[in-house]
């Protein structure tokens, strides 16, 4: 057990490494010159030469390696050419909203997931699997930025769009959230009649009497919002409106903000409108980007639950009078969750590769943002700092969810030895 | 069931692929799909009306003229986004072959010759799979620059890793099969026994994995040019541009994003159910299920 955390903690250490070293070579492989970069206009071969001389560009890279270490030991990490700002001061805004965003869709994913599941695993072979199962896969095959533009066109608040100029056929105002939201509201209502009403009514028995009470549970729900209509949709981007909320002074000039909204919004600020507010910002982002992991973990799920439900332990604690959740969620789950860990350790690498997309559709001023614009800016700190700081947390990140099995299966030490 | 791999003939391989799909239905959906939306890709250009850099009035309305209407441009978009599933899908699919070649030498390598190349490939795969792989592809474009014709590169290098993997472990399970100790047995050479016998034995999770990226690819691929990392969005038809465009003439472009990103979605879809499909047929793992 020992040995196999030792092994582990050392091939990390390695990798983490190889990490640094990379991105320092970085610097030297990117097509973009920091001395013309800095000079700008007044850029001439003699001077540009100078400059170079003046950063250190022209020494041996085994020292600039070892000036790249000693920077990084004291946090520093360069200064922008575009904005002229330090590097840790823009990671200290652009890093909570990612953590913030990305912490949310895990979770979201991890409870969707491993509930679509164990639901569909639980009843294989029946219109709840091939339900669950076409989820699953609609949500791997959907491009994350078009899931994005249509969560906006569904959810959003498109009468937004009119105050910037741009409506000609978003002039109906509102967006189609209230009736969307309606629809699924009533579907909601209506599902448990599915299950209660079958013994009453034979026609919910077959597939095409539930299509007809879930169209009905729609119409119902759409009738319902329609009369009451009082919500016009979710916001279009950003983490806040600042027109509503100052919440940029707010973090700015309050001490103990950390810059992760919710944190700061409930406990430091105490402000029940201001966290609401945070709250519907950070909903449709955080859905979306939730989508790829929440298909590929309820897969998973499916499939590792599927294994250990026909193993006879399970038989045994079903014949010994367990209730059924007492057997699913302690028999069942806990013996299927090493490959829906693994899973979920996988999805972190999607969720920071997704956070990019869902961040540009949601103009969420996060990492993915931070890296893209450095990359079509040319701005070589920003972009070497931020490659380094999300590979060093895949790292990490990757090694917790090793060492997890270890706590989920005490085996697992001996196995690998 | 047999798997291709020990029919040689075309006729017994067509034989089995129709038999393949005539009793997995959502193999056959995505057959069907992914066959059409390639139809239309190679051939549609070849029918269409109207070019894809021919300019209209901006922002017709859709009608019978224009089947979508037209864009920002004045440029009709049924016809760049028929054009553009050229584009979209022959970048994916060379970038796809580049995986699967690179991932293919490499991971024959590993596993046929063991001993320090294999350290040597395994840990590269280990290191290049340290780094969230979207994030990898962006840095390449970073290097390489933003180019369409940098993205198969940027794709392709980023995929290799998992082929690498893949038939590593591939040509591990074949090495110690008797048919490849009776061609060792017999005098034949390294060489021949990895191409004659260890690699076509290998041949079938490459398929399925080669089906599967496909999809991956043009998810990237179109995520990439969404992102403004790859070709022009004002003169290239290609399915991400195309999205990212309209993205930025919100509402009036609503209509092209729809119909761009389903393009992307419908052939990601085809991909993925047809590679599922062949996975679940090939893959002995996944076939007792």
């Amino acid at each position: 057990m020992l040995a196999y955390l030792a092994r582990r903690l050392a091939l990390s250490g390695v990798l983490l490494l190889g990490v640094v070293l990379a991105v320092f070579l970085l610097h030297h492989a990117l097509p973009m010159d920091p001395a013309a970069a800095l000079l700008g206009k007044n850029y001439s071969a003699e001077k540009a030469h100078e400059l170079r001389e003046g950063l250190g560009l022209n020494d041996p890279l085994p020292v600039q390696f070892l000036r790249y270490l000693g920077a990084l030991s004291r946090g520093d990490l360069g200064r922008s050419h575009v904005s002229n700002v330090l590097v840790t001061e823009e990671l200290k805004k652009a890093l909570p909203a990612t953590i913030e965003l990305g912490l949310t869709a895990l979770l979201l994913a991890i409870l969707l997931g491993v509930g679509l599941g164990i639901l569909t695993s639980l009843r294989p072979r029946t219109w709840w699997d091939v339900g669950g199962l076409t989820v699953a896969l609609v949500g791997v095959s959907l491009p994350i930025f078009w899931l994005g533009f249509l969560a906006v066109a569904l959810f959003g608040d498109n009468g937004a769009l009119e105050t910037r100029g741009q409506a000609l056929l978003a002039s109906s105002g509102g967006g189609w959230f209230p009736y969307s939201a309606g629809a699924l509201g009533g579907l909601l209502l209506v599902s448990p009649l599915m299950y209660v009403g079958k013994r009453f009514w034979a026609f919910l028995g077959r597939p095409a009497g539930r299509v007809l009470l879930g169209l009905g549970g729609c119409a119902l729900g759409l009738g319902f919002v329609h009369f009451l209509f009082g919500f016009s949709g979710l916001p279009l981007g950003g983490r806040f409106n600042a027109s509503v909320w100052e919440l940029n002074t707010f973090v700015a000039e309050t001490p103990g903000t950390t810059g992760f909204l919710l944190y700061d919004t409930l406990v430091v600020g105490r402000d029940a409108d201001a966290f609401f507010h945070v709250c519907s910002h950070l909903l449709l982002p955080a859905l979306v980007l939730s989508s790829v992991p929440t298909a590929i973990i309820a897969r998973i799920t499916r499939a590792s639950m599927g294994e250990v439900l026909v193993q006879d332990y399970i038989r045994t604690a079903k014949a010994k009078g367990l209730t059924g959740r007492a057997v699913v969620l302690k028999h069942a789950l806990r013996n299927a969750a090493i490959p829906i860990v693994t899973t979920i350790g996988t999805q972190l690498g999607y969720l920071i590769g997704g956070a990019v997309l869902t961040e540009t559709i949601f103009q969420w001023p996060g990492m993915g943002r931070y890296v893209v614009d450095a990359i079509l800016a040319s701005d070589i700190k920003p972009l070497q700092a931020s490659v380094l700081i999300v590979a060093v947390s895949f790292v990490v990140l990757n090694l917790v969810v090793d060492l997890s099995y270890a706590w989920l299966d005490p085996r697992v030490g001996d196995a690998r030895e | 069931m047999s798997s291709p791999s020990d029919l040689t003939t075309g006729r017994r391989l067509l034989r089995w692929w129709l038999t393949f799909l005539s009793h997995h239905r959502p193999a056959l959906v995505g057959f069907v799909l992914s066959s059409l939306i390639l139809l239309v890709a190679v051939f549609g250009p070849l029918v269409l009306e109207h070019a894809p850099d021919t300019v209209f009035g901006r922002f017709e309305p859709q009608g019978a003229e224009h089947l979508l209407g037209t864009d920002s441009q004045g440029y009709d978009v049924w016809a760049r986004i028929v054009h553009g599933g050229r584009v979209t899908l022959w970048i994916a699919l060379s970038s796809m072959l580049l995986s699967l070649t690179l991932g293919t030498i490499a991971g024959a390598a590993a596993g046929y010759l063991g001993g320090w190349v294999d350290l040597l490939v395994m840990r590269g795969v280990d290191f290049a799979m340290s780094f969230p792989s979207f994030l990898l592809a962006m840095v390449a474009i970073a290097i390489l620059g933003a180019r369409l014709e940098n993205l198969v590169l940027a794709v392709g290098l980023v995929g290799a890793p998992i082929f690498a993997r893949q038939v590593r472990a591939e040509v591990l399970r074949v090495k110690t099969q008797e048919y490849v100790t009776a061609a060792r047995a017999l005098g034949f050479g390294r060489v021949r026994i990895l191409f004659r016998h260890v690699l076509p034995n290998c041949f079938a999770p490459i398929v399925v994995l080669g089906t599967l990226t496909m999809g991956s690819a043009i998810l990237d691929v179109a995520g990439l040019n969404f992102l403004g990392l790859g070709g022009d969005p004002y003169t290239t038809p290609e399915w991400g541009l195309i999205l990212k465009q309209g993205w930025e003439k919100r509402p009036l472009g609503n209509l092209q994003v729809t119909a761009a990103g389903l393009a992307i979605f419908l052939t990601v879809l085809g991909f993925n159910l047809l590679g599922d499909g062949l996975k679940d047929e090939l893959d002995p793992r996944t076939r007792r299920r």
